[in-house]
This record gives C-alpha cells, structure tokens and sequence, in this order.
C-alpha cells in the first residue's frame, strides 16, 4: 500500500515540451515504468513528444481536460513557469484531475490564494507548488526527487524541503526501513495540501508502518498538526513518529530560500514548533543526520 | 522588496487613500524649500530607512540625550536644523541591530493633530489562505507586544478572495476601531483602497501603523510600510524604480544576480549548499556543535558551474569567513558537476581557509573521486554530521 500514487497512476504533463518537463518525464518513465500517459501545450496538441533516452512516445493534448478524456489520466504534473503556473492549476481543476503536483517553484502568492479558493470548492487535491513531488516506491515517481534513494518499505515521509526529504529518504533506506511514500508539501506560505493531509493518509494506511515529519520556520502548520496527532492518538489511532525542524538559527524577519520560511512578528520560530511536536509524541532529532537513526531507535524502544 | 515610508504613502496616494502631504529630500539644502511648500505651522521630519522603531531610535553620532529618528518641528528653521542634524548619520533601532543604519533621505510631512491611534495591516493569512486585515485600537506602538500581552485587543477580518471587501467587513473593522460619523465615513472607502492596492501590487505585508482619527474627526495613514512578494517581481516593472540598494547588503545584491538565495549572518564559516531546507539545517547543525554560520546560501536545484562559482566568490569575499562547508544532496544534480564546479571556482578565486565538502546522492563516488584527485587541500566528509564537526575544528584549531 501506499498514499496519493501507485502503479495504477496516470500522469498527464503540463509543461511537457520546456527542457525541464521533458528531463524530469525521462526519469519518471525510467522509474519503475510510471504511468506517464501525455502532455499539454495549448499550441502543440497533436504532436508527439518523445523521450531523449529511449524514444518513448506521449502525445501532445491541447488541453488538460482533452489529455484526461483520451487517456483516463487521473494525475497532472506541473512545469510550467511562474508566471502561467497557477492558470495550469486551474486548468487542472477544472478538468477535475484528481492529484495536480505543482513542482514550480516562484509562484505569485496572491496568485495561490486565488487557486486555494477554487480548490476547496473542487474535487482535486492539490500538492505544492514549489515541491520535489511525490513518490512511492517501484510504483509511480511524480517530480523531481531521484529514484536512486528509494527502496520499498514502511515508513511515510512528509516534509516542507526537498532536499531534507531527500535525507529521510536516504537515511531510512540505509537503515534497512524503506518508504510506503515520500511527500513534499512544499516550501510556499499558501500552498495546496498541509501536513495534517498527509498525517491522516499515512494513519490510515496499513502498508505505513512509521512516519516521518520534516518541518521549518514560519507559520504554524507544524503545530497544527501537531494538535492534531494529540487529537488522533486520543481515538487510539498513532504510529510512531521522528521529526525534524530546519531553521533553528535563522534570523527573525528574512526569508531563507523559501518564499514560507520566516519568522515574523515573532511567529514560526524553530523551538515552539520542536516543543509542539515533541508533546505530540514526534522524537525531534536536533542532527539533520540523524533523522533516520532517531526513528529507528524509537521503533526499538 | 522593502519600500520606504514616502514611496508607500505615494503608492496608497494613488489609490485615493487620505495622506499628508509630504516631500522627500536627499540634503538639507532641500529642507527649506519642502517646508516652504507645506502648510505648517506643524512639520514632521522622519527618517527613512527599511526598520522599524525610527522614533524611539538613537543617533549613533549625536550622543543619547538627542532627539530620535522621528522628530516634530514647530517651525521651518526647525525643520531645516533637524535636517541637517539628521542626515548621514546613523540611526540605530530595535529592529536595525546595534550597527544601525545610515540615513540618506528624509521625509518632511505636514503634521496632524491627532484624537486616536489604530493599528492596522494588511498581509496573507497562511492560516486561512486569505489576505487578512489585521486591526487593533492599540496602534503607534509596537504589535507584536500588544499581540503578547493584550491579545484580545487585536481582530482579524479574513477577506474572501471572490467577494472582495464586503460591506459586512467594513463593518466589523469599523466596529473593531469604534468609529463613528465622518471617521466610520472614511473606513467605508479607506479599506477597500487598502486592500486594492495591496492584492493589485502583489504586497505581502501593508502596515498603517498608526493609522489615525484627527480631531476633526477624519481618518489618516500616518505611517505606511510596504513589502512586496518577491515572486511577483516579474508582473511589476513599474515597482522597480523603488527599490533602495544602499538599504541592502551587497553580498545579497550580487547574489541575486545570479539567482541565488542568500542571507548575510554574523558568523565565519561560510555555506554552500543545495536547497532552502538543507541549507538552514546546515547553519543550524554548524550551531550545534558550537559555531556560527557565516551565511545561508541555497544554490538551488539545478546550478550550474557558474552559479557555483559566483557562490563561492561571495562566500570568499566576506573577509569574516573562516572556514567553508560545502554541503551537497544531489538529487537531478549530479555531484560530479558538483565538484567540478568547486574546483573550477577554486582555481579562479583561490582558498585560503580549511574546505569541508560533503557530496551525497547522483554519482557521488565520480564527484569524490575528483575531489580527491584535484590536488586541491579540500576535506572530504561522509555526511552532515561528519562534516559539521570538520568544518568547526579546522576553524577553531
């Protein structure tokens, strides 16, 4: 079992034909055969694209809904620029695409406020943008994180950073663990899926043994969730928990690298949100190195 | 991007929002003329620089017993003394740090008299997803202390993104300040203007802080700080005349030329690393075995040789650093290209203090490989931790 994609997945692109959307769909397909069904670009439908590496072919769709309707497509991945990025979404919504990963980093915020009002009156759900994707291992890869790193397994991994996604996954495989499937929410201020989301899916899915939650500065999205594992763990339902939260010594009121990663008004720093998920039971490691070893440990315990 | 407080107050002019009238000048010889040209008897110099605090803020070179970064004057040779009092000097705040900062302009503003002071702002409510108004009867001091102490004294007013500012939200703001007659008269229009500007300008914060009840009874935006969402750069050509780069730190400005995301610290050992997340981690994780970073400094995904040659010249350049930490997870990005492109900008720029490097993930035996066969005096490190207590102890000795 796994979370949001598996080997039944099938992913249009949107942004397909730029140099980053055709690169990124080379290592899907050769990632364990992802479903990857076709693309869009609103001047090029009918072309074929094809891949670089070993001349696999998807065809072009004018639109999102024309792409769904002739390949059954039931996830979308974005490339798009910033500029045209929230339109894609859009787009993707209105095609009633039930997974858009939005990996495009430098999204206008006011541009995703408009689109979270639309995605709660929708039926799809929406993760990032500025995230690395998601990817459930031997099954389906949607984005950009490197295959290489997996290996099936127990462990659920959601997190606001890419490359600290990255670790986990790396961590947890060398200690022989593995991942159901590895999240990016990602690094926005306003951005389509929380946490909490992914909390729930992960408690619900038996393949998903533990979980691992990668957080940073800014907002409280981190303590939000926190309240509600406390509230879950109440009903019966826990699974054990590491954790880890980027930005201790960031300086309040600069925004490091992420558009969401600030402390401001005094708000979002690292130790409220570490304090928060320690009293949800999550065993915060103070070494990004240690993220695995710390969830093995508390297994072992 | 930061703006300072006249161009906010001419941005929000343009919008029809109730602003003094005001001149900026750059040099005292201007002061005269702007005072001239105001109706006085009351003037306002204010300093302008991106920190909050002016007022309560002290002159580095005029000694603790002088005036602060705000002053009123009661008349023009007031103004005129006070301008070149002002001027040049260094003005430190809470928020400026103890090096302070120097101010360059001024801005001469008719005074008011004022009944009440609001808070008021504008900014994107990550919680509900929403622009918010965030308002108070407690304004002119500092809100995160009202936010602290007296928090039922601070209502927010999430605005719908489709509907705009309703009536039913000026409303409740107006409810929230207690305003009455011509006052209640103002909000109905001030807000939506408030509101407009900040979602058609892409801002991502707008503070009215006070916003003001003079007592004739009319509303006024007596201050107005303005930030504006980086992201949205792009749709904005008419804002970019305002940014001020003496306001900025010039390691930062030659970082954004080249895209890199970068953050001046006061520590020495200085970072180059892939991706926001691991990057603050690697500050955090130099912190934790007992140094400081000298910076944060997130290359991104997909650098090239020469971003990572422009990173290592900014990292170089910073005469405080003493110690580098190359710290690399490469997830598309290969290591090899990696370490390619640390030796290529070694070779250009020099090294002169210890280099930590980490590689991870795509091809990192390749990138180590040529590490190691560079000639170059680079310490290697199998990972994060590894690497961290290397960096310390080559810097400490």
């Amino acid at each position: 079992m796994s979370i949001l994609v598996n080997k039944d997945t099938k992913v249009l692109v949107q942004g397909l034909t730029g140099k980053t959307g055709t690169f990124h769909t080379e290592q899907a397909l050769a990632y364990f055969g992802t479903k990857m069904v076709g693309g869009t670009h609103p001047k090029k439908g009918g072309e074929v694209w094809s891949s670089g590496v070993d001349g696999t072919e998807l065809p072009i769709f004018t639109s999102v809904a024309e792409g769904k309707d002739k390949t059954g497509a039931n996830a979308s991945v974005i490339y798009v620029p910033p500029a045209g990025a929230a339109a894609a979404i859009e787009e993707a919504i209105d095609a009633e695409i039930e997974l858009i990963v939005c990996i495009t980093e430098g999204v206008p915020v006011m541009d995703m406020v408009r689109v979270k009002a639309k995605l709660e009156k929708s039926k799809s759900r929406l993760i990032g943008p500025n995230c690395p994707g998601v990817l459930t291992p031997e099954e389906c890869k949607i984005g950009i994180m490197p295959g290489s790193i997996f290996s099936k397994g127990s462990v659920g991994i959601v997190s606001r950073s890419g490359t600290l996604t990255y670790e986990a996954v790396f961590q947890t495989t060398n200690e022989g663990l593995g991942q159901t499937t590895a999240v990016g929410i990602g690094g926005d201020p306003v951005k389509g899926t929380e946490f909490i989301d992914m909390l729930e899916m992960f408690l619900a899915d038996e393949a998903t043994k533990s979980i691992i939650m990668i957080g940073e500065i800014g907002g409280s999205a981190e303590e939000e969730a926190a309240q509600f594992l406390i509230d879950e763990a109440k009903k019966g339902r826990k699974k054990p928990m590491a954790g880890f939260i980027a930005g201790r010594t960031a300086p309040p009121g600069r925004t490091m690298g992420h558009a969401g990663a600030v402390i401001s008004g005094g708000k979002g720093g690292a130790e409220e949100k570490i304090q928060a998920m320690e009293a949800a039971g999550i065993k915060v490691s103070a070494s990004p190195a240690r993220i695995g070893a710390t969830l093995a440990e508390v297994l072992k315990s | 991007m930061n703006i300072h407080e006249h161009q906010a107050k001419a941005l929000l002019k343009e919008y029809g929002a109730p602003v003094a009238s005001g001149v900026a000048i750059f040099s005292a010889d201007e002061a005269e003329a702007a005072a001239k040209s105001l109706p006085g008897p009351l003037y306002v110099v204010k300093s302008q620089i991106h920190a909050g605090g002016r007022g309560k803020g002290k002159f580095k070179e005029l000694g603790p017993d002088a005036k602060g970064g705000v002053r009123l004057a009661k008349s023009i040779d007031d103004v005129v003394a006070f301008s070149k009092e002002m001027l040049g000097n260094t003005l430190v705040t809470k928020q400026t740090g103890e090096h302070g900062k120097q101010v360059n302009r001024l801005y001469i503003e008719d005074g008011a008299d004022i009944a009440r002071e609001l808070y008021c702002s504008l900014l994107v409510d990550r919680a509900t997803s929403k622009v918010s108004f965030v308002v108070s009867t407690e304004g002119g001091m500092d809100i995160e202390a009202v936010a602290e102490h007296t928090p039922e004294k601070i209502i927010t007013v999430a605005i719908d993104p489709v509907a705009g500012v309703t009536a039913d939200d000026v409303a409740k703001i107006n409810a929230a300040y207690e305003l009455e007659g011509a006052a209640a008269e103002d909000g109905k229009a001030l807000f939506p203007i408030l509101y407009k500007a900040f979602t058609e300008k892409d801002m991502s914060l707008l503070e009215v802080n006070p916003l003001i009840v003079m007592t004739n009874g009319r509303l006024r935006v007596l201050d107005a700080k303005v930030s504006f969402d980086n992201n949205a750069a792009f749709r904005h050509e008419e804002l970019k005349p305002l940014r001020d780069l003496s306001e900025e730190d010039a390691k930062e400005i030659e970082a954004s030329k080249y895209d890199l995301a970068y953050v001046a610290l006061d520590g020495n050992i200085g970072c180059m690393v892939n991706g926001a997340g691991l990057a603050m981690s690697t500050m955090d994780i130099i912190k934790l075995y007992g140094a400081e970073p000298a910076n944060f400094l997130d290359v991104g995904g997909g650098a090239s040789k020469e971003k990572v040659t422009a990173a290592f010249k900014i990292i170089t350049a910073d005469p405080a650093v003493k110690g580098i930490l190359v710290n690399i997870f490469g997830g598309i990005m290969r290591c090899d290209v990696i370490a390619e492109g640390v030796i290529a900008a070694v070779k250009e720029v020099g090294l002169e203090v210890p280099l930590v490097v980490r590689l991870e993930g795509t091809r990192v035996k390749e990138g180590k490989e040529i590490l190691d066969q560079s000639g170059l005096n680079v310490i290697s490190a199998d990972d994060l931790d590894d690497a961290a207590q290397k960096i310390v102890k080559a810097v400490q000795g």
